[in-house]
């Protein structure tokens, strides 16, 4: 990885900076216009925060019974990263649902669910900055715990009545916007697995030094 | 032997608040204090909105439960004696389901006097199907208890547990509220709708199931030092 990673991170700017291009040249939506290009980059930062939280909870589940220092770096860094797509969600989402539905916000699942699930991300964040000592437990106790909720939070909002697009949109999409939708979720992606890595490369130097720190008061 | 060192540590708990009362009365004020409050917003020319009841009642019992919990906490931790429990040759889940039935016990006393006093205040019709009413709030309180205990026991060494245990708490029992809530809400409608209802608590059950495993998993884990 670390021979990949300037190649890679010089193959994600020039996606990025290709990226304005295609999602100009995709077809308009018929009823939206212009302001359904928000999408391209919306629901691909959706899928990067779910996607995030998962490595989160599963690397968390790691570190708390198997006592692996590694899983605790990319639970760390995954966090950061679900609080960042997640903001990216939430600013966007609004800026998009305002010319679309005629409001910033409405309180329903999807919209709901994201707001949560940020916000435990965020707690997440809070408990390892300011939890003071054995917030690493207590932080990966949090991420599992909130990693077991996601269903049931899926379940308990989706009942009330749905507004916002259901996931099945997404293989549905017109053959004018598949290609710039993929385009652009697979840039995110490429983004979201190199800030993972160099954030994980940042703790593992942290811990590093920590020790370094320790020896030599020793 | 699990099933008697809980009942321990709960009549510990117990012990020491009949001689104080000082959480139950606080917790019970406390509650009041929201419901006022509430009663500030949700009420147009006298008469309450339609469905506030529900709303206001679970969101008193989950910022009295909140208060409770750092309470009953901060106690052990005033004394020392946390880490006396964990000490003593006694399986930790046992210890934590002690702790957990402690809350269960105090929040439905509170709800005892609290359900009464919003269906009169806020003319809600809650006793339409006191039973269905009684398991669904059983089924909601023991599912806060259950990710409050852990929580707080997990929060009582961190400095900022006062306003962690809120921020961690109110994202993480969201699905036990809307539960809670709607299950509410459908008992007071007329005609009552029951199959939603039983929908509601079941859903809440299994809540209840997997965050009790989940907790009693991690609760090991996290308490050893």
């Amino acid at each position: 990885m670390k021979k990949a990673f300037v190649p890679l991170l010089l193959l994600t700017a020039a996606m990025f900076a290709y990226a304005p291009v295609i999602i100009a040249h995709a077809d308009y939506e018929s009823t939206m216009g212009l302001v359904q290009k928000v999408m391209y980059f919306h629901a691909p930062s959706g899928m990067v925060m779910l996607i995030s939280a998962v490595v989160c909870g599963v690397a968390s589940a790691m570190y708390l019974w198997r006592k692996n220092p590694s899983a605790d770096r990319v639970a760390i860094a995954a966090a950061e990263l679900t609080a960042l797509f997640g903001l990216i969600v939430l600013v966007t989402g609004p800026l998009w649902a305002r010319k679309a539905w005629g409001v910033w916000w409405v309180w329903e699942a999807r919209l709901t669910m994201s707001f949560v699930g940020w916000l435990i991300a965020v707690g997440y964040l809070f408990v390892r900055k300011y939890g003071g000592p054995g917030s690493d437990k207590l932080g990966a106790a949090l991420a599992v715990f909130g990693t077991a909720n996601v269903p049931f939070i899926y379940v308990s909002v989706n009942i009330w009545r749905t507004m916002h697009p259901m996931t099945t949109v997404v293989p549905t999409l017109q053959a004018g916007m598949r290609g710039a939708f993929w385009f652009s979720a697979l840039t995110l992606f490429m983004l979201y697995g190199l800030l993972l890595t160099a954030r994980i490369h940042l703790e593992r130097q942290r811990a590093a030094l920590d020790e370094l720190y320790l020896a030599e008061e020793n | 032997m699990f099933l008697r060192t809980a009942l321990l540590v709960l009549r510990k708990d117990f012990a020491i608040e009949v001689k104080s009362r000082e959480i139950l009365y606080t917790t019970l004020l406390f509650a009041l204090s929201c419901v006022l409050v509430f009663s500030i917003a949700f009420v147009r020319e006298g008469e309450p909105l339609e469905d506030a009841a529900a709303g206001i009642l679970w969101i008193a019992i989950e910022f009295a439960g909140t208060l409770a919990l750092g309470r009953t906490f901060e106690r052990e931790r005033y004394g020392e004696t946390l880490r006396a429990l964990l000490l003593a040759p006694a399986s930790r889940a046992a210890i934590y389901i002690g702790k957990m039935l402690g809350i269960v016990l105090l929040l439905a006393v509170c709800e005892v006097v609290l359900v009464p006093l919003v269906a009169l205040l806020f003319r809600a019709e809650l006793f339409r199907a006191p039973l269905l009413l009684v398991v669904l709030l059983l089924a909601g309180t023991i599912g806060f208890a259950v990710v409050g205990s852990l929580f707080a026991a997990m929060l009582v060494r961190a400095r900022t547990r006062d306003v962690m245990l809120p921020i961690l708490l109110y994202p993480m029992t969201v699905p036990l509220m809307i539960a809670g809530v709607r299950g509410t809400v459908a008992l007071t409608h007329t005609p009552t709708d029951a199959a939603s209802a039983v929908m509601w608590i079941s859903l809440l059950t299994s809540m209840d199931v997997v965050f009790l495993v989940l907790a009693l998993w991690t609760f090991e884990a996290v308490m050893t030092e």
